[in-house]
């Protein structure tokens, strides 16, 4: 299962879908419900922004979408896969074959140059493009054979995105992808991502803090105390470079 | 290659110190048990090769004096192959370069024909010719250690007349590939040497002209020794026999025997503690490199690699190290087998060494170093597996300190607070806190288990011959004589006291366990050779009853008061019961003593006496040793400071030899504990420290913290690694504890105090080099990258 991803034009249905999520953490006595009840829909290609106050499930959102965690209650499904009922691993498979992730702290391999950084995923991918493509896709052509240390922030970042889309994924996940970055770079990095998600429609998910961002975006999510608190769909999308903040 | 292989290869030439600390340690473990292994089968298998080549004997047997026929009866004996009669005697040699008298062995070769058993090598110069007269063949160490090329000269007293023999050839043999004199401790090259010589010339002299006074015999494969033995008794009581007997209590067969005990034993105690420690060093050192990796592990598994790719992963990495271990303890072992086998070359006196490469032994090592390895990596690359791929999204937690138990709280305000920075830290991770002292014990423990025996073999050489055996020498006599030649060798010049003995051969039984040794009679209140029990004090010998020394109770399973038979193996044949009056001390052989007159009365006898124990004015030494050896009453002479002496150089050659390789083996693992360790420490408390530094805290500060943490635990560790020490030595002393002798395992202080210095060394060596690092810790570049 899990296999075959939707060819363009030929899916209808949503690439991602979740009914009645509930996550809930325990530790000790304490018990925190970090996703209640959440509903969502996501459709191919589309381009969305998750905004919300700190502690109110985005992350945890996220990491149940991406297979990287469990979810205590309801159902997640990707296309007509289940995720919710996954065994482990088929949650790897999933991860390998259809989901790119972008962390808030790059999280690059820092004894693996850049260009290794990006070959992590290719080795083991299904259709993935060249890794020197990939990183010529976030401008880093020339700094193929530094190591993270080497590299600035915003270049460890444009890193993480091109290891994150070099396998042509089905779903791009990001955390905070911009939160440790000026705005010129951070516009790099949504440019980056804006232009995968136009070229191969990969169907984003981008958590941020930042408001402004919300107009490159389709549709906007409002996260709040554990659920979706409302959503809105932009019918002007402005580029990444028309945003400041 | 694949990227993440490449990880791998940077990941091990990040760690190499830590990777090549483990593979060292890896290695003192294979190295052990191919240098152990290695030695044992190659001197098993020279020994084999040569009692093959040479035909040596099965059952070894003396007479005084048996005709000719009775050999060809046992012959005819079922499950006899061959019995080849001979003449042997043992004789005082005259030698140039040797003040003290000596003795050599007499042999006789046959006048036709070639020897059946235990033929000779010959090594130099020629066979003594069909017509010769007063040529013999020497052995090679004692031609050697007198310098007597073939030609050279030498007087011998053959049945108390003088004869000048010359030397036709250098010989070797099987029976003597450990060649002791009578009653000695040591080999003494110089002084005693193995003679043969034609049958004809030597049954001239000792009037055994169709009669033979030494019996080889040879079994047919698969018949029964004990019920052969007994048939030659039988065959040789009327003649003088003295108790037939196998190759277990033929001298030098059972002194390679006692090596080949020892070598098994040394393979199969050292390599599982140095196996054990690795394997702790690779868990100590991987659980912590994988709780550094989390992020990374998380990363991996976010970007699809499964569980098992995550393990095999690390897996790999400590395969690498194995596999590095290993080829190092290989070669390593190849190379101090090298060594060995050139010590044996010098104790023991083959034609040629064979030289056992087995590949069992090195599969078996490889295997072992492999298993340990990945037991040491198992429960921490399963948590690696286990690790949840969320964790990678997450911000780096900061690790939650408990306080101290309240108490300790409390007490810890009165330290500076960079030691509760230390106290917290250790406290926090309790399993590897206790991991870290449990390996740095370990280190102690195997150094002091290695270094007591130094200390061990000083103590045994001042029982033995300062306290026990205090004469300077004893004489043997050729038969028992009366009270009265006592009396004569003390009229001698230069003697300062004599007291007699009386030594015989029996053999000892109780229950089903049996043992031939000497029993020795001694009078009442000896000053000069005493018997010691086991607080050293002096045991008065009871007038009835046998005094047993403790490796002698153990065998047979006898305590105080039980009642042991004792066959007596000379002279009039007959079984005598005897009660245990106490056990002794003692260290070499198996040793059982009784009050002079007692074991006369026993044995039916006047007072007789076998020998008598010397005290010498030294200045008058060479007049008494000139009048010795032309004394016909004189057997052979045995001299205490000598053989004191051939004990201390032969025990710095060979043990010392053994110890210093396996103490550089305890300071490697020293070494690799406490400097995995402390780069550990660093890397997980880089940021912590980096951070202080960005606080401002000097360089000395930062790593003071770290080498704070590290004191707490070597101290520690130390009085734990005296404890496991004090097993080992016991363990180790009881393994290496054979027939011939045994090492008391006497741990002295300074022994704890030496190995903790090692260690406390070693702990400041890797203190040093990690506080090099902490110096050029870049604050930038640990709080840049999260690592
Ligand atoms: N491992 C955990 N154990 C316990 N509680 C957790 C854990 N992870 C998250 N939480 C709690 O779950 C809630 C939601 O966390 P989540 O990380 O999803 O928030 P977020 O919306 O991403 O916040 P931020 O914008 O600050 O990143 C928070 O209250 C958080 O404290
Ligand atoms: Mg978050």
């Amino acid at each position: 299962m899990l296999n075959g991803r939707p060819e363009a034009g030929v899916a209808s249905g949503p690439v991602l879908r979740t009914r009645g999520l509930c996550k809930t953490y325990r530790t000790g006595e304490v018990e925190v419900q970090a996703l209640r009840n959440v509903d969502f829909e996501a459709r191919p290609g589309e381009f969305i922004v998750i905004l919300g106050p700190s502690g109110s499930g985005k992350s945890t959102f996220l990491n149940i979408a991406g297979g990287l965690d469990s979810a205590t209650s309801g159902e997640a499904w990707f296309e007509d896969h289940s995720l919710t009922q996954a065994s482990e691993a088929q949650l790897t498979r999933y991860r390998r074959d259809h989901v790119g992730f972008i962390f808030q702290f790059y999280n690059l391999m820092p004894t693996l140059t850049a260009l290794e950084n990006v070959r992590l995923v290719t080795e083991i991918a299904r259709k993935p493009m060249r890794p020197e493509e990939a990183l010529a896709l976030v401008g880093l052509e020339d700094r193929m054979d530094h190591f993270p240390a080497q590299l600035s922030g915003g270049e460890q970042q444009r890193v993480a995105i091109a290891r994150a889309i070099a396998k042509q994924p089905a779903l791009l996940l990001c955390d905070e992808p911009t939160g440790a970055l000026d705005s010129k770079t951070g516009i790099r990095v949504l440019e980056a991502l804006a232009l995968v998600n136009e070229r191969i429609g990969t169907t984003t998910l981008v958590i941020t803090h930042n408001a402004a961002i919300r107009e490159i975006a389709h549709r906007v999510i409002y996260f709040a105390n554990g659920s979706i608190a409302r959503s809105e769909t932009n019918t002007v999308r402005k580029a990444p470079s028309e945003v400041s903040w | 290659m694949s990227a993440l292989r490449r990880k791998l290869l940077r990941d091990l030439i990040r760690l190499w110190p830590q990777a090549l600390a483990i593979a060292l340690v890896l290695a003192t473990g294979v190295g052990t048990m191919v240098l152990a292994n290695g030695a044992y089968l190659s001197l098993f298998e020279t020994r084999a090769t040569y009692y093959e080549n040479s035909r040596f004997a099965d059952i070894f047997a003396t007479a005084t004096r048996a005709p000719k026929d009775v050999a060809a009866d046992i012959a005819r004996m079922d499950g006899v192959a061959i019995a080849e009669p001979r003449i042997t005697a043992l004789a005082l040699a005259d030698l140039p370069g040797v003040a003290e008298p000596a003795s050599v062995m007499m042999i006789s070769i046959p006048d036709n024909g070639p020897q059946r058993l235990n033929r000779v090598v010959l090594r130099k110069g020629a066979m003594p010719g069909p017509g010769s007269f007063d040529e013999v063949l020497i052995s090679e160490s004692f031609a050697k250690a007198n310098g007597f090329e073939p030609g050279a000269q030498f007087d011998v007293l053959l049945n108390g007349v003088s004869r000048s023999l010359k030397v036709a050839g250098w010989a070797l043999s099987p029976e003597y590939v450990y060649t002791i004199g009578p009653g000695e401790l040591m080999p003494d090259e110089r002084r005693f040497g193995v003679v043969w010589m034609p049958e004809r010339e030597l049954a001239a002299a000792y009037n055994l002209n169709g009669a033979f006074s030494s019996l080889l015999v040879k079994l047919v494969p698969g018949s029964s020794e004990s019920k052969i033995i007994e048939g030659i008794d039988t065959a040789l009581k009327a003649y003088g026999g003295q108790g037939a007997f196998g190759r277990k209590y033929q001298t030098s067969h059972a002194f390679l025997d006692a090596e080949l005990l020892q070598l098994k034993a040394m393979s199969l105690i050292l390599p599982p503690i140095f196996l054990l420690v690795s394997a702790f060093l690779v868990n100590m050192t991987l659980s912590r490199l994988i709780a550094l990796e989390q992020e990374q592990i998380g990363l991996l598994k976010a970007l699809g690699y499964s569980s098992w790719a995550v393990a095999r992963h690390y897996l790999e990495f400590v395969t690498v190290i194995a596999i590095l271990g290993t080829l190092i303890g290989m070669a390593l072992g190849a190379w101090l087998g090298s060594g060995l086998a050139e010590l044996y070359a010098r104790f023991y006196r083959f034609p040629s060494l064979v030289f056992a490469r087995d590949l069992q032994t090195y599969a078996i090592a490889a295997a072992a170093a492999l298993t340990a390895a990945l037991a040491g990596a198992l429960q921490s690359t399963i948590s690696a597996a286990r690790l949840p791929p969320a964790i990678a999204m997450a911000p780096p937690l900061p690790a939650r300190y408990h306080k101290l138990v309240t108490g300790l709280f409390d007490v810890a305000r009165i330290f500076p607070q960079s030691t509760l920075i230390n106290l917290r830290h250790l406290a926090h991770w309790p399993w590897r806190t206790a991991g870290a002292i449990l390996g740095v014990a370990l280190a102690v423990a195997v150094l002091v288990g290695s270094l007591w025996s130094f200390g061990s073999i000083r103590y045994l050489i001042d029982v033995t011959f300062n306290r026990s055996d205090r004469q300077e020498a004893s004489i043997y006599f050729p038969t028992a004589k009366p009270m009265a030649a006592a009396f004569s060798v003390a009229r001698l010049p230069g003697v300062l006291k004599v007291e007699p003995f009386r030594s015989i051969a029996v053999e000892m039984s109780f229950g089903s366990k049996k043992r031939r040794v000497a029993l020795t009679g001694r009078p009442v209140g000896t000053s000069l050779s005493q018997v010691l029990d086991v607080n050293l004090k002096p045991v008065p010998l009871p007038g009835e009853g046998v005094v047993l020394s403790k490796a002698l109770a153990g065998i047979l399973g006898a305590a105080r008061g039980d009642i042991v038979e004792v066959k007596l193996l000379e002279g009039e044949s007959k079984t005598i019961s005897l009660p245990v009056s106490s056990i002794v001390e003692g260290y070499f052989g198996l040793s059982a003593y009784m009050e002079i007159n007692a074991l006369n009365a026993k044995l039916g006898e006047d007072a007789a006496i076998s020998g008598v124990n010397l005290d010498i004015d030294s200045s008058q030494r060479a007049e008494l040793y000139a009048q010795l050896k032309q004394m016909p009453s004189t057997r052979f002479v045995t001299f205490q400071k000598i053989a004191m002496q051939k004990f201390r150089s032969t025990m710095a050659e060979n043990i010392y030899t053994m110890l210093s390789v396996y103490i550089s083996f305890a300071a490697i693992i020293a070494f690799g504990v406490v400097y995995n360790f402390a780069r550990i420490s660093l890397s997980e408390q880089g940021r912590e420290m980096a951070s202080l530094r960005v606080l401002g805290f000097t360089r000395a500060e930062v790593s003071a913290l770290l080498i704070t943490e590290l004191a707490i635990v070597v101290l520690l560790a130390q009085p734990l690694g005296w404890i496991v020490g004090y097993g080992f030595a016991q363990a180790m002393a009881s393994a290496f504890e054979t027939e011939l002798y045994r090492i008391p395992a006497i741990v002295g202080r300074e022994v704890y105090a030496y190995a903790s210095i090692v260690v406390c060394l070693a702990a400041g060596v890797s203190a040093l080099i990690v506080r090099r690092r902490v110096d050029r810790l870049d604050m930038v570049a640990v709080l840049k990258t999260r690592e």
